[in-house]
């Protein structure tokens, strides 16, 4: 296919029409997301088969996309920040179901104040519930990540829920450029969809949603965490395939110059590219600095992180959230992968709140990260370009 | 109109070995509901009395494909299921006709449902939601919901010194339902079990979304002996607190003993032996209260005219 000029909405949008999922329910919760608008122009062109029902709250999207998929339906929805805070009660039922959904995060601010530009703070109030979190980068990421998305999911070893969460106005308003799939090879790649215990299969009627006493909820959330290992395993399979279709290589983090590196910035989605430009630019100025994406934030990458920041002088890790109260959520995985390694020689971890709210952050401002990382004078936490 | 020979014969979808309460009113609904349809049928269950009763797991008392996922989402719940269905006749995966049900007790319907069901029958889901209503968040140990009736006793509305119980007339949600002009909602009552099942057959049978809300003693929260809860059913008929009705395609109709009672065959009974027969009501026959009971009669009257009225349209 031809390179398109399509920002990281319309991209998503294509890798589901491409799908041609059984269902999707959205709700235009403040911030929309054009996703599903530019989705829809497909189902009223009839370029797409899919039930497409608008719900009346983020809440019944995710109730219906539950109700979808336990019937026997590949299901997807997208959301951003409120939306996604209201879905919160959904989120975990769909996961302990072992729901093989499919929803796209535009990463947006949470209330309050109402303000609705990119921050990481939605994703991370669903980080404990249950579904894999991978981030894009950019816009041939984000569309990338959509399709692999349906492969783990739908995998009978992981059967989980994957979120597939790009920043929001960043990626998703941003006209760059992508190198789409062929729609028959995505289709071969994705593969017919296999429903596995639908509930409308009335001759084999399944009880979905039971109620656990003590003694067997502990093994129902251990068996998720068993699953969410696994999808360790099939997130490289599905990639290592995907490598071989598209040639574009994915794994748990991306390293950037970090090999000689004694000063490295950890960051997740946009920030993660402008890093990049970042390190070539202080290269020049002959500081040694590197820089690591990571990409999948569960299941978390927990020893590559803690092998690609061993030796380093400092590290510091880019939050695009904050936990008030402690620090980055992001900061404490990183600081829990290095306090868990076997051979742990941890360099200095230090935590920089950034770009709250959708605050830009440009190459100027993250280039005092690795200052402040060089000359020391880098706190525990620090929080980037905030107005005292 | 089925026999119960013909009842008899029909499959348990439901079966023993649930764990509700003698005397539980829901079990009876719920039932004499899916009797209503020989199509396979899958439910979605509201959190609550029966979804707690019914599915412990690694039992479960469902011989139909059963759904619970929260408490405020028994509608939309359902509302993917029939998505799902219709997408994949559509494609051509599923050959067999089939029909949704939804089950929520009031505070799931009422309260925190509402939105979801709403928002479902708006969108026209082939569905019937059935109001399993014991009238209180019974599950969580009897708090008030916008369903209880004005001065009953609750453990978050309780009878004190100073306040009867609770101080609102109940919510009239299957008149909120029938504004949304649907195909079919109706009010039913377990003692009158022809009346409920032709009008959960005409439920199942709507062509589009469809609603009962049927009363359900419950011998916990209303204070009364488990052997009383179908006499009960009945009481709440015949003083016209529970009118028999239907809002089928626009057109009202009062059904059974309501329909005798507005025909001048029945009488229709004082709120005293409504208030008599409960616990719950126990302090609204002191004197102090005495004008609480006259403002449910009252209401009892101007909700009763109200629906003859409509029924005469």
């Amino acid at each position: 296919m031809k390179r398109l000029a399509i920002n990281g909405d319309q991209a998503v949008a294509l890798s589901w029409k491409q799908v041609n999922p059984d269902f999707c329910a959205s709700y235009p919760i403040t911030p929309q997301t054009i996703i599903v608008e530019a989705f829809s122009d497909y189902v009223a062109d009839g370029e797409v088969d899919t039930e497409y029902v608008c719900s009346e709250s983020e809440h019944s999207s995710m109730s219906m996309c539950i109700g979808a998929a336990a019937a026997g339906a590949r299901s997807v929805t997208a959301t951003a920040s409120a939306g996604l805070a209201f879905m919160w009660e959904t989120l975990y039922i769909a996961s302990s179901m072992r729901m093989p959904i499919v929803m796209t995060v535009a990463n947006r601010a949470l209330s309050g104040p109402i303000n609705i530009h990119c921050d990481h703070s939605d994703a991370m109030g669903a980080r404990d519930s249950g579904w894999i979190q991978i981030f894009g980068e950019n816009v041939q990421e984000a569309y990338d990540n959509s399709i692999m998305s349906f492969r783990i999911a739908e995998d009978l070893r992981v059967r989980l829920p994957v979120m597939n969460c790009l920043d929001g106005f960043i990626v998703t308003h941003a006209i760059e450029s992508l190198q789409p799939i062929e729609t028959e090879d995505v289709k071969k790649f994705v593969g017919e969809y296999k429903a596995l215990l639908p509930l409308l299969d009335y001759k084999n009627p399944h009880t979905y949603g039971p109620f656990d006493m003590p003694e067997v909820y502990f093994e129902h959330k251990y068996d998720q965490a068993m699953a969410m290992l696994k999808a360790k395993e099939v997130i490289m399979e599905v990639a290592a395939e995907f490598e071989k279709l598209t040639g574009r290589k994915y794994g748990f983090i991306e390293e950037y110059k970090t090999e000689d590196a004694d000063f490295v910035a950890i960051a997740m989605g946009s920030t993660a590219g402008t890093l990049k430009q970042v390190v070539d630019d202080l290269r020049e100025e002959g500081l040694k600095v590197g820089c690591i994406k990571v990409r999948v934030f569960r299941p978390f990458p927990y020893e590559e992180i803690s092998k690609a920041v061993k030796g380093k002088k400092c590290v510091a890790v880019m939050d695009r959230a904050l936990s008030i109260g402690a620090a980055g959520p992001l900061f404490a995985d990183v600081c829990s992968a290095e306090m868990c390694a076997a051979d742990a020689k941890s360099p200095k971890i230090v935590n920089f709140i950034y770009g709250l709210g959708g605050r830009d952050v440009n190459v100027e401002d993250l280039k005092k990260v690795y200052r402040a990382m060089i000359d020391g004078s880098a706190h525990k936490v620090n929080y980037l370009g905030v107005k005292k | 109109m089925i026999t119960l020979e013909e009842l008899q014969e029909k499959p348990d979808k439901l079966t023993e070995g649930h764990r509700l309460c003698a005397g539980c009113g829901e079990p009876t609904i719920v039932r004499q509901v899916l009797m209503a349809t020989d199509l396979p049928v899958v439910v979605s269950n509201a959190t609550g009395c029966f979804e707690v009763s019914t599915s412990g797991f690694p039992y479960s008392a469902w011989n139909v494909p059963w759904i619970h996922s929260a408490f405020e989402n028994a509608a939309a719940t359902i509302a993917g299921v029939e998505s799902a269905y219709r997408v994949l006749k559509r494609k051509g995966k599923i050959q067999d006709e089939m029909r949704f049900a939804a089950f929520a007790g009031d505070g799931g319907t009422y309260d925190i449902g509402f939105q979801a069901l709403s928002g479902a029958i708006e969108r026209g889901h082939q569905f019937l939601f059935v109001c399993m209503n014991n009238e209180a968040y019974m599950n969580t140990g009897i708090q008030r919901s916008g369903a209880t009736g004005k001065g009953a006793s609750t453990t978050t509305s309780p009878a004190g010194s100073v306040i009867p119980g609770k101080k609102e007339f109940p919510k009239d949600i299957t008149k909120i339902i029938a504004a949304h002009e649907l195909p079919y909602a109706a009010q039913a009552s377990p003692h009158n079990w022809k009346d409920l099942h032709e009008k959960a057959k005409k439920g199942f049978e709507a062509g589009g979304p469809a609603f009962m809300n049927v009363i359900s003693p419950c011998p916990r929260g209303w204070r009364h002996d488990s052997s009383q809860t179908i006499a009960i059913a009945r009481l709440a008929v015949e003083t016209c607190v529970w009118p028999l009705y239907e809002y089928d395609h626009g057109k009202w109709n009062l059904t059974g003993e309501s329909k005798r009672i507005a025909e001048g065959k029945k009488d229709k009974l004082p709120i005293d032996d409504w208030i008599k027969s409960q616990g719950r009501f126990k302090h609204l026959q002191s004197a102090k209260w005495e004008n609480v009971a006259d403002e449910i009669q009252e209401n009892v009257d101007k909700k009763w005219d109200e629906l003859v009225r409509l029924s005469q349209l």
